[in-house]
Order: structure tokens, then sequence, then C-alpha cells
């Protein structure tokens, strides 16, 4: 082995486990809050109710791709308003960039979905099998009736939350109460079932197995953040002028925190920041592709340090130019002015006008809203008495929970009345359309210029069509009309 | 300490991760540290960390850090580590090739000269397409049914009748109209524009469902609409100038620019051979068939030459009854379509 030439490198390797030990501190404090939040938020969204009229679904949160439609508590997305989707998404990237460029990964570290229930599921593994050493000890002992006992209850805990993870997953697509009453009594669609199964099964290969090696090997996202630091970003990093040359210390013995500068440095070489790394890393040997910055390791090492009575931030949150600062005894910059530089606050800036606009298009969106498509097969219809008529497919959706009526009237370019022209709909009797609740209505409008007129006679004239419903909201669509010219 | 079956040590690369040996001694050392925290431990012989194996790699300040070999591929002093691929990934592979045969041997898949294999489970999308197919009509069965027994007056009445019967109609039109009346029922010269307001044989639905059945001067049908007009320029029954003189009455009956004292003497000539079918004021006969000549639609063309050709030559436009080939309740939805494209009485 310590000749490589006679022992050529094999091509792959099996996976080393890793047994993090548990930690204790702020970042920990932190995760737990953050990991509670997300899972509450995963696990009870589709259980919130809301009103929205009796025809419509009363669930808060509902993707109901076989309506095609998209309810967010007082929104409702139709297919065609998709750009909000997409919005939404954009600034979601774009929100990975600033808060990656000014904190690192913090993504990874703390709100992850593949961090947060593999932290979860190596708590459970902690409770059942004990911390990392009675990890380790039953790990390597032969498989005897306690091991088979300890690793079946923990794959059975495993499993139940993989269970609940895939369970909430259908309930985000249909009525969740229904649904659940379906599932328990086997009635449910075989997709809803199917769903359920993959999903606990990735959940609890993922979260029990694979682990860090999602990250390493199989997640994109790493990689993008590479390009999205630079020495300003945070990170979490060790403070190697401070910490070597690392070994033991006698009481009292100067180190490099000490004044005068001692010669030996902080680090006792406990290993409590390896042993508390879920990815199996050293931090001390620097910035690594592995690393979440999850920040455990600041807590064992702050941990150690308040312990033999040596100041806290060994390992720290800080952006790799302060290291150099601090390696020639100057100061790093302060926290303000890692954030704010110009990366981020181009990033902010792009992040909050892609949610301006997407607020303003959503408060300024109509409660109704049309498409009208001028008929070009044919452009016009000559009429008995040489009346030029136009013919137009006008779709209404009216995305209210109540049936509403409607009227359509037409104006020239400018608003103003247009002699000669007549409206008619087909099967609208007296002009009035009435559109069922959360439906879309397809009509055929008749646009007729009498015989002579200028409109009749023109090759093309813009005008517009304006849709108003009972409560007064309008919508207003621009279209054109062709002329026998 | 370079146990061969413990798979835990990493005998590929054992400076990739960390070996358990060395975790479990770093764990008793920071238990002995923490234990002792001032140095009190001083003397005993505490365990070292160390590494589980040999280093290969150079060096960094700390002494601890060692790299992987590195291929020996460098780009601008970026150089390219020799890191082995994960296990998983190989037998995700091996999985992935397996999938594959298994595939092949349950799904269609392998090209024969004739055909392809049809698989174990007999997966055969055309059968998923035709009972597709049948599960639809199946479904609209009851519909049909009932859209072919009901008044035709009552189908726009009934939300369920109405909607089958325009989308039905939209796609029976598609596949026997247009070819003559176009996808757009525009219609063509010779080919009447079924969106106009101007009708042959009338525009309600009763009518346009008695003509789509029956069709019209067809031979098939014995209900056919029929009706001939003489060919006066032919067969001889006009003098030339009678028909000129015919044409300008004709051309003055739509408003169109005509010469006025042709068209005087056109009256005449009008009177004695044309109103019998189109009316003693043009306006025609719909129970003949007999277009109107005072509007602005022609059939034909309303052009001089058009008008002469027609009085000359006549015409004969054929369509088909529809009776035979569509049954009842397509040619109502068809009926019904073509009346709601806005010329409809």
């Amino acid at each position: 082995m310590s000749n490589p030439e006679s022992h050529p490198p094999q091509l792959y390797a099996a996976r080393e486990p890793i047994f993090p030990r548990a930690a204790h501190g702020r970042f920990r404090r932190l995760k737990w809050i953050i990991m509670g939040i997300a899972l509450a938020v995963y696990y009870v969204t589709p259980w919130i109710r809301w009103d929205r009229g009796a025809a419509m679904p009363d669930q808060a949160v509902l993707v109901d791709l076989a309506n095609r439609r998209f309810f967010f508590f007082w929104i409702e997305i139709w297919p065609h308003e998709f750009y909000f989707v997409a919005g939404l998404l954009v600034m979601a990237g774009l929100g990975l960039f600033l808060f990656t460029s000014a904190l690192g990964r913090v993504w990874c570290g703390y709100a992850c979905p593949q961090t947060v229930w593999t932290d979860l599921f190596t708590h459970v593994e902690r409770w059942i099998e004990g911390d990392r050493n009675a990890q380790i000890r039953l790990y390597r002992s032969a498989w005897d009736a306690r091991k088979i006992r300890l690793r079946l209850t923990k794959w059975a805990l495993w499993l139940v939350i993989g269970l609940a993870t895939g369970g909430a997953w259908v309930f985000y697509y249909t009525d969740a109460p229904t649904l659940m009453g379906n599932l328990l009594r086997g009635e449910a669609h075989p997709v809803a079932y199917s769903t359920i199964i993959i999903m606990t099964l990735t959940t609890f290969v993922f979260g029990g197995f694979m682990r860090e090696q999602i990250c390493i090997y199989a997640c994109p996202w790493p990689r993008i953040q590479g390009a999205m630091m630079d020495e300003d970003t945070l990170t979490v990093a060790y403070r190697e002028w401070r910490g070597e040359a690392r070994g033991k210390i006698r009481r009292g013995e100067p180190t490099k925190s000490d004044q005068p500068p001692g010669a030996k440095g902080d680090c006792i070489d406990c290993f409590a920041c390896v042993n508390v790394c879920p990815m199996g890393i050293d931090i001390r040997d620097g910035q690594q592709l592995e690393c979440i910055t999850c920040a455990l390791c600041i807590d064992a090492c702050d941990e150690i340090m308040d312990r033999i009575g040596k100041p806290r931030g060994l390992i720290d949150y800080m952006a790799l130019k302060d290291e150099t600062a601090e390696r020639t005894g100057q100061e790093g910059d302060s926290l303000i002015r890692h954030v704010l530089r110009p990366r981020t606050l181009l990033y902010f800036t792009l992040w909050s006008g892609i949610g301006v606009v997407l607020l303003l298009a959503l408060l300024m969106r109509a409660p109704f809203d049309l498409n009208v498509t001028p008929e070009r097969n044919p452009l016009f219809v000559t009429l008995s008495d040489g009346a030029i008529r136009n013919i137009y497919a006008l779709r209404l959706r009216n995305k209210q929970g109540e049936e509403m009526a409607y009227t359509v009237a037409v104006t020239d370019d400018r608003g103003g009345a247009i002699p000669g022209l007549t409206l008619g709909i087909e099967g609208a009797a007296g002009g009035r359309i009435a559109v069922p609740p959360d439906a879309t209505a397809s009509l055929r409008i008749y646009l007729t210029a009498g015989p002579g007129t200028p409109l009749s006679r023109a090759d093309s004239s813009d005008l517009r069509l304006v849709v108003r419903d009972a409560g007064g909201a309008q919508a207003t669509v621009g279209t054109v009309f062709h002329g026998k010219d | 300490m370079m146990a061969g079956d413990d798979e835990t040590d990493s005998k590929q690369n054992p400076e990739n991760r960390i070996g358990l040996e060395r975790s479990a001694a770093d764990a008793e050392h920071k238990a002995e540290i923490l234990a002792h925290p001032t140095g009190e431990a001083e003397g005993k012989n505490l365990h070292k960390p160390r590494r589980a194996g040999p280093r290969t790699g150079k060096q960094k300040a700390g002494g601890m850090i060692a790299e992987v070999s590195s291929t020996g591929h460098s780009w601008d002093g970026i150089e390219e580590y020799d890191n082995p691929l994960p296990r998983w990934w190989l037998w995700t592979f091996y999985a992935t090739i397996i999938w594959s045969v298994l595939y092949t041997l349950f799904y269609p898949a392998w090209p024969l000269i004739n055909g392809a294999t049809q698989g174990l489970l007999g997966t055969d999308y055309r059968k998923e397409v035709a009972a597709e197919i049948q599960r639809f009509d199946a479904a609209n069965g009851a519909v049909q049914t009932r859209l072919a027994a009901v008044g035709l007056e009552e189908i726009g009445a009934d939300a369920e009748l109405s909607s089958y019967a325009m989308n039905a109609g939209r796609a029976v039109f598609a596949t026997w109209c247009a070819q003559c009346h176009g996808s757009g029922a525009a219609g063509a010269r010779g080919y009447p524009n079924l969106l106009d307001n101007d009708w042959l044989w009338g525009g309600s639905l009763a009518e346009i469902h008695t003509t789509v059945t029956h069709g019209i001067r067809t031979t098939d049908d014995p209900d056919a609409r029929y009706s001939e007009m003489p060919r006066f320029g032919a067969d001889g029954l006009l003098e030339a100038a009678q028909i000129d003189d015919v044409t300008q009455h004709v051309l003055a009956l739509s408003g169109q620019d005509h010469d006025a004292a042709s068209a005087e003497r056109g009256a005449g000539v009008f009177a004695e051979n044309c109103t019998a079918c189109h009316g003693a004021d043009g306006g025609g006969d719909r129970m003949q068939g007999a277009p109107d000549l005072t509007d602005a639609i022609w059939l034909y063309g309303g052009s001089e030459a058009a008008i002469r050709q027609s009085v000359s030559q006549s015409r004969f436009g054929v369509m088909p009854g529809w009776s035979p080939r569509l049954s009842e309740d397509e040619i109502r939805a068809v009926s019904y379509y073509v009346h709601s494209l806005g010329g409809g009485e």
C-alpha cells in the first residue's frame, strides 16, 4: 500500500461510514430551529384549509394537476399564468446566488431537505444506538441479537419517517383529508400509493445510507456554488495561523492566542471538529468540496476552547480575506462589509426587482381574463347586404368561486365609439355571458361593419374589446378588424 | 492496523477519509483532554492521534494534511486528482444494464424483419389507443342516442347536448365537409360560404339538417334537393343580345355598375324567363334553391362575365347526401355546428 507503483489505484471505493458525534452549541440550536420549522411547514401545510366558495377546493396549498390549477391561499394560478411560477423559480435561483455569495453554502448546511432529513435520521440513530463511540462499537460487533434488534428498530423508525414524508407529499396534489381517508381504506388511486412508496424508499435510502454521498456525488448545486463564492464570502474556516502548530499543551502554557505569541498553536488536536462532522472531513485541511458549512465543528471547537480557557473562534465563520488579514496582525472586515458589496447588492436588486414585478402583476390581475383571437380562416365574411363581418374567438376565464355575468363592448383604439359597427355574441342572449365558477367560456364574437363604413373598406383597423363583470371590474384586449379593401 | 478484513479501512485511498481506528483513538484522546483539560494528563501514555495509513502526497503546514495522488494532468496549475468513483455508482450502472435487459424482455423492443419483439407483458399501444377510443365511444353513447332522439330545436337549450354537438360537429365538419367548404367554412367559388347570412335552401337548423341529410342534386338520394336552371345560351333559348341585356339587368338588381339602356331592355327578358324562379324582384326562392340576385353574395362570382356565363351555361352544383355515410347524431351535430357559425337563422 505504501508503494503506489506496486498497487495501482482502484477505480472504485466503498463508502466509508461516518459516525458523527452529537454537537451542542449555538449553531446546533439554530439547526434544530430551522429543522423544526422546515419539517413543520412540510408536514402541516397540506392540512391548512382556506375557504374559496362552495365550488372550489378548500385546501390552502394545492397543486391540482387534474384541473390544471395551482392554489396558494388567496392566489389561484391558471396554466396560462405559469409565468408567476417561472418568476418564483427565477427568484429562488437568484436568492440562492445571493445567499451563497454572502453566506456561503447556508442552503446546504441548514435548509436543504437532504440535510434536514439526514439530520433527523442521524438523531434517530443516536437515540437508538447511542452516540459516536457506541455506534462504532455496534458497527464492528458481530450480528448478535442486540445488534439485530437495534438495527431493526432504527430501520423501522427511518421507514416510518420516510412513509410520513412520502405520505405528506401526495397531500399537496389532492384534497388531504379525503385522500387520507382513501389511503387508510385502501381506496386511493394507485399513483398515490406508488408515489408514497417511491418517496418512502428514497427518503429511507438517501437519509439513512447515502447521506453525504448525495451531496458529494449526486447534487450539482455544490459544484455551481463554487462559482458563487469569493474571498469575501463567509464560510466555515479554521484559523490556521492561530491553531498551528497543533498538539498537546500544559496548563498555563502560552500559545498563539496569548501575548506574547507562544510557540504552540491553540489547536490541541482533539479531533472534536472531525468527530462531529456529518461529511467526514477535517475542516483544518482547508476549504473542501464536501463541506456543507453546517458549522457543527464551530460548536465542537468552541466547547473545547472554553474548557481549556482559550478564546473561541479557532474554527469560525469567516471570509478567506480575513484569514489572510489576520495572519499579518490586522483586523478582518466587519460582517456588514462582507455582506454588503456590489455583487450581493446586484443579486439583491435583481431578486427584489423580479419580486416587485411579480407582486405588481399579481395585484393588478383582474378576477377574470380573456384571450381574443381574430378568425383568419376567412379574414372576413361578406353578408348579403354587403356588410363586412369579422369573427373572433373569445376565451373568457372566470377565476372566481361563483358564476359571473359579463358584458362585452367594442371601442376604437383610443376608447371611442365606432359608428356603424355592431357586436354580436353567438349563443349569448342580450349580450350577457354567464360563465360558471372557475371555468373558461369559449365564444364566437361577431363584429359587423355596415356597408360602406370606413371599417368595412380599410385593410385593417385597430380596435379594443372591453369585457366588464357585474362588479365593474374590466379587462381590455386589443385586436384588429379586417375590411374588404 | 491495516486489517484486511475491515472494510472501514479505505484500502484504495487511505488519505481520503478518516479511518475508524484513528477516529476511535481520537475519541479516547478527546475524552482524556476533557477529563484533564489543563494538562494533568501530562506524562500519561495518551493515545496519539495518527493517520490510519501512510501518506503519499505532499504535506501542508501542520503536518496532518496529505493530498490524494494526482493523475499528473495539470491545466493552468489546476491538477486533476485521482479519486476513485464511489462503488454504489458502479452498482447503479450495473442496475441500469440489468434494467435495460429486462425492459427489452418485457416491452416491445427488438426490431425483426417484419415488426418487432412484442415483449412478455404484451404491451400494445395500438390496442391501448383502440381501447381508449372504445371507452370514449361508450361514454358518449348516451348523449349520442339522446342527440339523435330529441327535437332539433331542443339541442341548443340543453347544455350537454349543445356542447357535445358543437365539438362532435366540428370534428365531422373537418372530416367530411372541409374538402369543399374549407376548414373555416368560408367556402370557395362554387362552394357556398357557410358563415354568411345568405342561404340557397334555407339557414334554419331544420333546413340545414335536411340539406346535410339528403344532399343537393345528387343522384344517390331520391329526396335530394333538386332544381335546374336552363342553359339559356347553350341551348339557344335566348339570343346573345338578350343575354347581354339580362346580364346588365342583373348587375342593376344588385346595385353594380351597368349599362342603363341595356338593363332596361333586359328587364323584359328577365320578366319572361327568370321570375318563375328568381322572383319578380330577383330576390330568389329558397324552395327551388334559386339565389337572391339583389344581394352582395355570389356563389359563382358577381362580375359581368361570371353572370353572363351563369345565364348562358347554367350552373349545376352537387352536394352528396350524408344519410348513408353519417349516423343521425353525426348529421345533427354537424348541422348544429354549421348553424352556429354566424349565419344560422
